[in-house]
């Protein structure tokens, strides 16, 4: 028998299908973006975020990502544990991308073929065809290259979503990331005055469903297709084995902490494609926060904890005014201490300023 | 997606009842099956909407029909494989436990394409012959005038793919398919010209046959390139449509729009030209 690429590639279309098959002129679009400069930016691992301009220079451009789907198992905790892995570029969370309002991003994304599933992306960023989903699902062996204008400044989403119950298994399974859209002329406080930071960081939450065996230890499968079934019926209870920061417990914490420095200015870009959480930085504030994301609204001042609804990116802004090692968390505190999501920021230089605080009396035993 | 906890939680039970039954029913496995029930089709040729999705000047376009020949006579089963059937098979340990609703002569639902293949080694292995999922055309000449292509947008402005998609949209929602979950007897669907039962009833079948990109070269005649994914196949009932190879609930391994397959089971194919291989290769010629 033929294989189905021999039996497509021998068949001559019957004239009747062809005939109503119009000429497809370019898009129109094209022409518009043809004149702008072209920018190609390499993407780095979060919480690393691409070098960016905060204040744009110059007219709208179109800013090219490219980014490769790996399908790969990794360790998600201390104990081994093993999630069959999707993921934007090979990290998880997929990189963030930052671009200003105005320019258009041009993301390849590149499907190869030592992958097993289909995948797109839908950008919670881009308007029309579900987010560019409908535009972008490649099997293995294809790339596929998507263009939208960036035209709301904020952070936004990404994530696979591939059609059915493949869209909540591909995102619970490593597919999402974020884009940040900044004003051309940079951040502004709540009062319209110019804002910037030293150090930007992005952090993406997940939660993750992993089985487990007749004896409650984590189930390790041999590929993704192997663990559907299973893990369908975990997501189906909506309780997390995992809870965790940039794809496994601990990936931002002792080594791999967030570094600052005192009187540096730090922004935190955190997502969740999936299900409510609550940053909260311990021993420190949210200065300046969109808690939605979104930098046409003015930021909230000096929050304690800040809510990011599930399927969107918020950011945090806060200059760190004290030396020392501080816990940005979830802080649903079980899901921060039980669950993972807990990560360091290593705070150096500068003095302690006993204004802020001081230990008025060590500790020792209750005076009678 | 609907949310069905009898569907989901119902079934472990009644497949390991089913398992342990069969086991006891069942005696030597060294038994030799007999041949399933199946229907002969005399060769013969078709129009037919090729499988796929397809891109024409960087635009999808509707799937092209092409004249397709059926060359030697087609043997298929004339019923969708059982409960009961394919309960033997887990029975012996070559099958794992379907997410089966029912019990008896009912057609088994909840397997995917990697189960059909393993039921398809085993039953070859038990009754000496060769079976194997039809492919997507052999599949459409035996359901005849019950087959239905892809429902698809027709390629209306290729500067607007949204038309495509409303236009898909609301063909699918015009056919008012409502969802009918619960598995029959089989033959409740009846016969269609073919001889064949229970075709495009409540039952989607798997088919050999890979889902595929195909870019139309901009003459309209060629295929000038195709992708296959082979972790996808297509599946064949109501409508033609293409599901993860380990999918077992069409309801929810389908599109985020459109018509989603009730339940996900399937028929075989005795290939002829593989027994006379086999018989060959006992001969010690081939
Ligand atoms: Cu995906």
């Amino acid at each position: 028998m033929l294989t189905r690429r021999e039996a497509l590639l021998g068949s001559v279309l019957t004239a009747a299908a062809v005939a109503t098959i119009s000429a497809m002129p370019a898009v129109a679009s094209a022409k518009d973006v043809a004149g702008l400069p072209r920018e190609k930016v390499t993407l780095v691992a979060p919480p690393f975020v691409h070098a960016h301009d905060q204040v744009a220079k110059g007219g709208p451009k179109v800013v090219e990502f490219t980014m490769t789907i790996e399908e790969k198992p990794i360790v998600i905790d201390a104990d081994g544990t093993q999630l069959n892995a999707m993921t934007y570029n090979g990290s998880i969370p997929g990189p963030l991308m930052v671009v200003h309002e105005g320019d258009y991003i041009e993301l390849t994304l590149i499907n190869p073929d030592t992958n097993t599933l289909a995948h797109n992306i839908d950008f919670h960023a881009a308007t029309g065809a579900l987010g560019g989903g409908g535009l972008t699902l490649i099997n293995p062996g294809e790339q596929v290259t998507l263009r939208f204008k960036a035209t709301r400044p904020g952070t936004f989403v990404y994530h696979c979503a591939p059609g059915g119950a493949m869209i909540p298994w591909h995102v619970v399974s490593g597919m999402s990331g974020a884009v940040m859209v900044l004003p051309r002329d940079g951040l502004k406080d709540d009062k319209g005055k110019s804002i910037h930071y030293d150090r930007i960081y992005y952090v993406g939450e997940n939660d993750f469903y992993i089985p487990r065996d007749e004896q409650g230890k984590f189930k390790k499968y041999d590929s993704a297709g192997d663990n559907y079934d299973d893990t369908v019926k975990v997501m189906r209870g909506l309780i997390p084995t995992h809870v965790v920061f940039n794809g496994k417990a601990g990936s931002l914490t002792g080594e791999h902490a967030m570094k600052a420095k005192v009187g540096e200015t730090i922004l935190i870009v955190h997502s969740q494609a999936n299900r409510d959480t609550r940053p909260h930085l311990i021993g420190g504030h949210g200065d300046f926060v969109w808690e939605q994301g979104k930098f046409a609204n003015p930021p909230a001042k000096d929050l304690e904890t800040w809510f990011i609804r599930g399927g969107s990116a918020g950011a945090a802004l806060y200059t760190f005014l004290q030396p020392g090692v501080y816990a940005y968390v979830n802080h649903n505190l079980i899901e921060a201490v039980e669950l993972g999501a807990t990560a360091h920021f290593t705070v150096d230089g500068g003095t302690w300023n006993d204004d802020l605080m001081t230990q008025v009396a060590a500790p020792k035993a209750i005076a009678s | 997606m609907s949310f069905d906890p009898v569907f989901t939680f119902g079934v472990i039970g009644a497949a390991a009842l089913i398992g342990v039954g069969i086991a006891n029913e069942v005696g030597s496995p060294a038994s030799p099956l007999p041949s399933p029930v199946s229907a002969v089709l005399q060769p013969g040729a078709f129009d037919h909407p090729m499988p796929g999705e397809f891109l024409r000047d960087n635009h999808p376009v509707a799937a092209p029909v092409t004249r397709e020949a059926i060359d030697t006579p087609l043997e298929i089963m004339k019923y969708q494989v059982s409960v009961a059937d394919y309960a033997r098979c887990v029975g012996e340990g070559a099958c794992k436990p379907a997410d089966v609703r029912k019990v008896g002569d009912v057609p088994v639902t909840g397997v995917s394409h990697i189960d059909a293949d393993a039921y398809a080694k085993w039953l070859s292995e038990r009754t000496g012959e060769t079976w194997r999922l039809p492919t997507d055309l052999e599949w459409a000449y035996a359901a005849g005038e019950r087959f239905r292509g892809d429902i698809e947008g027709n390629a209306s402005d290729p500067n607007n793919p949204a038309q495509r998609w409303l236009d898909q949209y609301r063909k699918e929602t015009s056919l008012g398919r409502v969802p009918d979950p619960e598995p029959r007897a089989q033959g409740a669907f009846g016969i269609n010209s073919k001889g064949l039962a229970d075709i495009a009833g409540n039952v989607w079948e798997w088919t050999s046959t890979c889902y595929v990109h195909t870019t139309i070269a901009s003459d309209g005649t060629q295929a000038a390139d195709s992708i296959e994914n082979c972790g996808v196949h297509a599946v064949e009932g109501f409508h033609r449509t293409y599901m993860s190879n380990f999918i077992r609930d069409g309801k929810s391994g389908g599109c985020a729009v459109g018509t989603p397959p009730d339940n996900l089971g399937f028929r075989l194919v005795h290939e002829r030209s593989g027994m006379l291989r086999s018989a060959l290769r006992e001969l010690g010629i081939s």
